[in-house]
């Protein structure tokens, strides 16, 4: 491999997990999945309100159509993945472990647009009509967490913003679909990222890339003069996605704690939001599809496919030719931050990044002993906290000695966990503290 | 959809499936493999040791881990706990060889019992186990020991290449005219076999003062010549602290294998040297120069193998570099100044009880730390 022409950042800490799974999908071509009988999409996916429903059991739908509005300034519409007839909106398995709410639609098999929006010169309209066509299509941060990206878009005004980042870090072990969207759909990543940065009022666009994936960067740098949009590439090291730690690898900055990236003059996009912030703008489509990276080691084909909102995780599996043998886990997102799934019938929501599937001796069993204090947690904390002293005070529902110790600012990504070779479920620890804290600040409040 | 009825498609059961909070996978190290590569890494001690003073070094390895391994099964069988649950980590293993270092060659097995009992039972059982204890176990045995019983703890055997003729150092101490000053004061013991370099050096001190004459007798055991033959190992002492050419090999395996933080060996060593190295430039007749310092004793077994101990130790790198400098002038003080000719394992225990002190004052400022003044509220 030739050496890369860049600059290589990175942040400072984290892990790096040795075999990261991603050459199980790496090199397979983003496929469109067939049209199925019947979809499922979630009401509640994005961070905030859940919008609200604005059709009925019976109606017909057309493709793209608005199923359901924002309820407020946090919250992102919903729109439909295919034509066909709404079957009901009902409860099903909910990625979370508990039912939601969720709008089923029957296919009619032809798949037919509804009206769009008109499409837009980005380069001639104002920022603020930008952003209401991205909060018409729907958009949310599809790197996980599902944040309305017109929210992140409006930072409050005494806060100047200078930097765009486009996040096409995908540090998560075993994903690809971000490294095969910015392979195969270059100019819409370049193009969403510069429409975002017009958005926001940004001098500075840049794309950031962990380095192993070296032919995606190649593919951007081509193309990135023509749009003015920067590409950075980064260390391979676990969170080097994180929104703070990216912003510190590529601009230097520290958000302070308990901050948020507008504080150090930044936003942050995912380069899947970028995809679809472009289709928003110069197509008025609607964000109703997204690449997902089916995998893992039981998966027969593994690969990276275009699904629409509310494709069921099995059918999913099954254009990914099903299993070899029985998995131990399912997971909604990568190994580190994933969720861990009961049921094959959860659909995939804007933000399903992966549908990973783990072999039963893969998973990691918490048999915890003591800590012996080897610092692997320390060394490998993103966010320089004391995870393994901080478990320890939690085990003994020392919560406020946990919060005097920064518990707070924990980002969750696991790192702790996935270090410590005494098998302490640190991670997991901290957020139950987190929880009981929350709950009594909220306590206290009322 | 229609379902292809040529391939028998297998899709996972969603009740067999594990619902567990993420991280869902794992690195492969754990407490075992970290034992047992930090046995690795004191092989080039051990087979130093053996080299050095004979299969005695080996008898005495194995009573030592004998006795570690056993009384920690004794303790786990009377506390309810599971016999071989602490034993399959490998940390007892750990702890035995690293006693057996701590003594001579010439040790006897009920020696090592007792040293056995002091580290599993008293160093580490007591507290809770592994993870739990406060000092390092190894250190607390050698202590107890050389308070209990001081003659059985100082008999020290010539190693392999030391001869009247050829040891440089006790050539050099015994042909000095001293020796007989020493004899008349009493201060050489009937029945040393062989004494330390670290030991001469204070009996030197102890007869001719701190002037000139000490100064001059300290050059006999404090050369070039001799320097040499400390690094190699030849000259008395613990069959595990002799050799720093081993140790060295110990320490970089230990290091490339990320297993201690080089904070302490290199801030204690350092620590040490910059210490002594000012004490006899100020005071020549006070103690030798530097460099003897670091090649004799157990500076360098320490410096690698035992203030390194991840449970003893503080957790974070500043954390480390604070207790490893203060360890440095601990021993320094007590070798120079103390009732004892090394200072090494008093010094790991006084800094052992202070490690939670140093982790509040090296407590390490989360990412984007602000001072709470400077924001409105708070966080």
């Amino acid at each position: 491999m030739k050496p890369l022409k860049i600059k290589i950042v990175s942040f400072k800490k984290g892990v790096h997990p040795r075999d990261d799974g991603k050459s199980l999908s790496r090199s397979s071509a983003i496929r469109t999945a067939p049209l199925l009988e019947r979809y499922q999409v979630i009401v509640g996916q994005n961070i905030g309100l859940p919008p609200r429903v604005v059709v009925k059991a019976g109606e017909e739908v057309k493709k793209g159509q608005l199923l359901a509005e924002p309820s407020g300034f946090v919250s992102a519409a919903l729109h439909s993945p295919t034509s066909g007839k709404i079957e009901g909106i009902i409860d099903i398995p909910g990625p979370m472990g508990i039912p939601a709410e969720a709008i089923s639609i029957l296919a009619d098999g032809k798949d037919e647009w509804g009206e769009l929006p008109p499409p837009l010169d980005w380069q001639t309209v104002s920022g603020e009509t930008l952003k209401a066509r991205i909060q018409e299509c729907g958009i949310v941060g599809m790197g996980g967490a599902a944040f309305p990206s017109h929210v992140k878009l409006s930072p409050p005004p005494e806060k100047k913003v200078d930097c765009m980042i486009i996040n096409g870090a995908e540090c998560e072990p075993y994903l690809t679909a971000d490294h095969r969207v910015m392979l195969e759909e270059t100019e819409k990543v370049l193009l969403g990222a510069a429409i975002l940065g017009k958005a926001a009022g940004v001098k500075n666009t840049v794309v950031a890339i962990e380095v192993n994936k070296a032919d995606a960067i190649e593919a951007l740098l081509a193309r990135s003069g023509e749009y003015r949009v920067g590409v950075v590439g980064m260390k391979v090291q676990y969170p080097q996605g994180a929104e703070k730690q990216l912003i510190y690898a590529v601009t230097g900055r520290k958000v302070p704690t308990g901050g948020l990236p507008a504080d150090v003059g930044c936003i942050v996009q995912n380069v899947g939001t970028a995809v679809a912030v472009a289709d928003a703008v110069t197509g008025g489509v609607p964000l109703i599809e997204r690449v997902t990276t089916i995998t893992g080691e039981p998966v027969v084909t593994p690969g990276n496919w275009r699904l629409k909102v509310g494709t069921p995780v099995v059918e999913a599996l099954k254009l990914a030719g099903g299993v070899k043998r029985d998995p131990g886990k399912l997971i909604l997102g990568g190994p580190m931050m994933g969720f861990a799934q009961r049921s094959t019938d959860v659909p995939v929501m804007k933000n399903t990044s992966g549908i990973l599937l783990l072999d039963k001796a893969a998973i990691s069993q918490y048999q915890a002993s003591p800590c012996i204090r080897c610092g692997r947690c320390v060394d490998g904390c993103a966010m320089q906290l004391l995870p393994s002293p901080l478990s320890c005070m939690i085990e003994a529902d020392r919560f406020q000695d946990a919060y005097e110790n920064n518990v707070m600012d924990c980002i969750e990504c696991g790192s702790c966990s996935f270090a410590c070779p005494a098998r302490r479920p640190i991670v997991q620890q901290i957020r139950r503290a987190k929880a009981e804290i929350r709950n009594s600040l909220n306590h206290k409040k009322k | 959809m229609t379902q292809d009825s040529k391939v028998q498609l297998m899709l996972p059961k969603g009740e067999e499936l594990l619902l567990s909070p993420s991280p869902h996978i794992h690195d492969k190290e754990s407490i075992q493999s970290i034992m047992l590569k930090v046995v690795l890494a004191m092989l080039p001690v051990v087979a130093a040791g053996v080299y050095f003073f004979g299969l005695d070094a080996l008898r005495v390895i194995g009573w030592c881990v004998f006795f570690c391994v056993g009384l920690e099964m004794v303790w786990c069988f009377f506390a309810g706990k599971p016999v071989l649950g602490t034993v399959k980590d490998g940390s007892t293993l750990v702890t035995g060889i690293l006693l057996a270092l701590n003594l001579s060659a010439a040790t006897s097995w009920w020696v090592c019992l007792l040293g056995g009992i002091l580290a599993i039972w008293l160093g580490k059982q007591v507290f809770g186990g592994l993870g739990q204890n406060p000092f390092n176990p190894a250190a607390v045995a050698r202590v107890g020991l050389l308070i209990a019983l001081p003659r059985e703890l100082t008999t020290w055997v010539p190693a392999r290449g030391m001869t009247a003729d050829l040891n440089s150092y006790s050539k050099a101490f015994y042909t000095t005219p001293d020796f007989t000053r020493l004899q008349e004061a009493g201060q050489v013991v009937d029945g040393m076999t062989c004494a330390t370099p670290l030991s001469l050096a204070q009996t030197t001190t102890k007869v001719l003062g701190h002037g000139e004459q000490a100064a001059y007798n300290f050059a006999e055991i404090a050369n070039p010549e001799a320097y040499w033959q400390y690094f190699l190992g030849n000259m008395g002492g613990c069959l595990g602290e002799t050799s720093a050419l081993a140790i060295l090999a110990g320490g970089v395996m230990l290091l490339a294998m990320k297993l201690i933080r080089w904070q302490i060996p290199v801030f204690y060593i350092g620590t040490v040297a910059l210490f002594s190295g000012l004490v006899n430039l100020l005071w020549p007749g006070v103690t030798p120069p530097p460099l003897f310092h670091l090649l004799t004793g157990g500076l360098m077994l320490a410096a690698f193998f035992m203030a390194t101990d991840m449970v003893t130790s503080p957790i974070t790198p500043k954390g480390a570099a604070i207790f490893a400098v203060m360890l440095g002038i601990m021993t320094c003080v007590i070798r120079i100044w103390g009732g004892f000719p090394e200072g090494v394992s008093f010094s790991i225990l006084l800094m052992n009880a202070l490690v939670p002190l140093i982790e509040k004052i090296a407590a390490i400022k989360p990412f984007g730390f602000r001072k709470a003044a400077a924001v409105k509220g708070g966080a």
